[in-house]
């Protein structure tokens, strides 16, 4: 496998390039941990191949038994088949696609702008009710969901929320895992710095804004990508019933769901879903760096 | 009450959008559940009080419980501690690549976080015929005569579901610590050899890990949820009920009596029983957590 080789290589290589090269560093250390960086690095990373693989593969190839991981005469024909499906689709694909975006792009704002403003208070103050805030949020992470789905569901309907985006976007917003994060990092954001803020005139609406969130990037953008995720691969779930209000997720798995004719198609579709979020990931990924360095303030 | 508003009127006001959404899709549904726990309740008819008996049934009368209560303690034991070291060891040693390569190895190890059900992969793995992966590779080896099958034996479900908890470890708690190291003051590694550190296990412990606390407390909790809460890939590859219930959790126990039997009142209080087994861990780990780097 020479990309995996190519990988390794590009690893050792940064590890010594100088802009990266540290004190403190043996090289029999670094080579050892690429080395078992790139044997795991391939158990992990063997279903994504195995998708991207699958995708391109004829019917023949993909009811082989046990499956090859690399395609050998790839085709187009499961996409092909794809479009002429969704071209008869009664929805236009188009509306199920907006669903998906409208859904995942206000519920991923929501979820990182109402958690990290309620983190930012409950990380850096003592006030009254505080503490209690902080033990509700933690504790709450560890009620199982399934059987809070039924008052959920009830709240929902007393609400007039069932068949909207709402039922979706807000619980999302509300989650306490958003929160629990964004506390987590906030709480390292020196205090010196809010009250050089404060010193300087700035609310505590300036301050959450101009201060606390460029400090945290890297924990917001962590945050976005989680959301993201889970946005993106919700179906709607059981407060959704219009066709027309339905999430792209929901429609392809409706086609993968028509049964063995559908494998190849069905391979298609899990790329294609797959491949939004691994580039969301990539990018975001990317901009997770040092964001105290400039700071220069110790506790 | 008044005036604690008027000294802190902008935090509340922060925290408010938040507050409401929680209590309302949170708060309420938990208290709700709690209540629901001593009930008897059928999703049909109204819901009956029953005092304690559902919790009393469980713990006296209920033989499958403890067995998913057994099988979920054992494989949080071992998934739980060895999943969050993964998740650190791993975004420790992917920290240093710049920014670009450093994403794309995050990728790499996330990989099965972010192919949604890739765990199904696993089935072919351990599929019980000869041409499943481990059963051919043990036959072409001669460790086996015959085709072992996987999921029809108690002593391998267990194991093999640990085994696959594992390969899904690398999740939210991992992207939280690759966030936190570069939060690191790198002044501190700076100061840290000039006082004498040697090597990279010093720096870890007497820098890096001291730097990360908060990152290692949520970590912390990520990981108790998500070890002790395993059911979809216990039904998903063992099947439901599993061989002489070998692949049976809290989880899967309560799956059970909400979504097959419909008694909501008994999965409830499953729930809450859950709930306090996850609180009482996490005051341990936390106070574990307390000596890191000391």
């Amino acid at each position: 496998m020479p990309s995996v080789i190519g990988v390794a290589a590009a690893v050792r290589k940064a590890y010594l390039s100088r802009k990266f090269k540290r004190r403190n560093r043996s090289i029999l250390g670094d080579f050892s941990l690429t080395f078992f960086l790139g044997v795991f690095g391939l158990f992990s990373v063997w279903p994504l191949v195995f998708i991207i693989n699958n995708a391109f593969k004829p019917l023949n190839e993909i009811f082989v038994f046990p499956p090859n991981l690399f395609v050998q005469n790839p085709t187009l024909t499961n996409f092909a088949d794809l479009s002429i499906i969704l071209g008869n689709s009664w929805i236009p694909l188009s509306r199920y696609i907006f669903n998906t975006v409208f859904l995942t792009a206000l519920g991923t704002v929501g979820t990182v702008l109402i958690g990290s403003m309620a983190a930012f208070p409950l990380a850096k103050y003592v006030f009254p009710g505080s503490r209690l805030m902080s033990k509700l949020v933690v504790y709450s992470l560890m009620f199982n969901g399934t059987v809070t789905a039924l008052p959920n569901y009830i709240i929902m309907s007393k609400l007039h929320m069932i068949d909207t985006y709402w039922a979706i976007i807000l619980p999302s917003a509300g989650g306490t895992l958003g929160l629990f994060l964004m506390q987590n990092f906030m709480v390292q954001v020196p205090s010196a710095l809010l009250e050089a803020a404060k010193m300087d005139g700035a609310g505590e609406f300036t301050i959450f804004w101009r201060v606390m969130m460029p400090l945290s990037k890297s924990a917001w953008i962590t945050l976005v990508i989680l959301s993201f995720q889970f946005l993106w691969g919700t179906t709607g779930g059981g407060f959704i019933y219009s066709e027309k209000l339905k999430p792209v997720s929901y429609a392809l798995s409706q086609i993968v769901n028509a049964g063995v004719a559908r494998t190849g198609v069905a391979s298609a579709v899990t790329l294609i879903m797959l491949v939004v979020p691994v580039v969301v990931f990539v990018i975001s990924q990317s901009n997770v760096i040092q964001t105290m360095a400039t700071t220069g303030i110790k506790e | 009450m008044k005036q604690a508003w008027k000294e802190h009127w902008e935090k509340y006001l922060l925290i408010l959008p938040f507050a409401v959404l929680f209590i309302v899709f949170t708060a309420i549904p938990v208290l709700a559940s709690i209540v629901i726990s001593f009930t008897s309740f059928n999703m049909l008819e109204f819901p009956k009080f029953v005092g304690f008996s559902n919790y009393i049934n469980l713990m006296v009368n209920d033989d499958v419980f403890l067995i998913a209560v057994k099988n979920t303690l054992l494989f949080a034991l071992i998934t739980g501690p060895v999943s969050y070291l993964m998740c650190f060891v791993f975004s420790w040693l992917i920290n240093e690549l710049s920014p670009k390569i450093r994403a794309f190895m995050t990728l790499v190890f996330y990989a099965p976080s972010i192919s949604g059900n890739a765990y199904l992969i696993w089935k072919l793995i351990f599929s019980s015929d000869m041409y499943g992966y481990a059963n051919s590779w043990l036959l072409r080896l001669g460790f086996a005569d015959e085709p072992i099958l996987w999921f029809d034996k108690k002593e391998y479900v267990l194991p093999i579901l640990i085994l696959v908890q594992l390969w899904l470890s690398l999740g939210v708690s991992f992207l939280a610590f690759i966030a936190g190291l570069q939060n690191v003051d790198k002044t501190l590694y700076e100061a840290g050899s000039i006082d004498g550190i040697r090597n990279r296990w010093q720096e870890l412990w007497f820098i890096t890990l001291p730097s990360m606390k908060p990152q290692l407390m949520f970590g912390a909790v990520m990981q108790i949820t998500s070890s002790l809460s395993v059911s979809q890939i216990s039904i998903e590859l063992a099947g439901f009920p599993s061989v002489s219930y070998a692949g049976h959790t809290i989880l899967t126990h309560l799956h059970d009596y909400g979504f097959v039997r419909y008694e909501m009142g008994y999965a409830s209080a499953i729930a809450a029983i859950l709930f306090f087994i996850m609180v009482f861990t996490n005051i341990i780990v936390q106070k574990a957590l307390r000596r890191v780097g000391a």
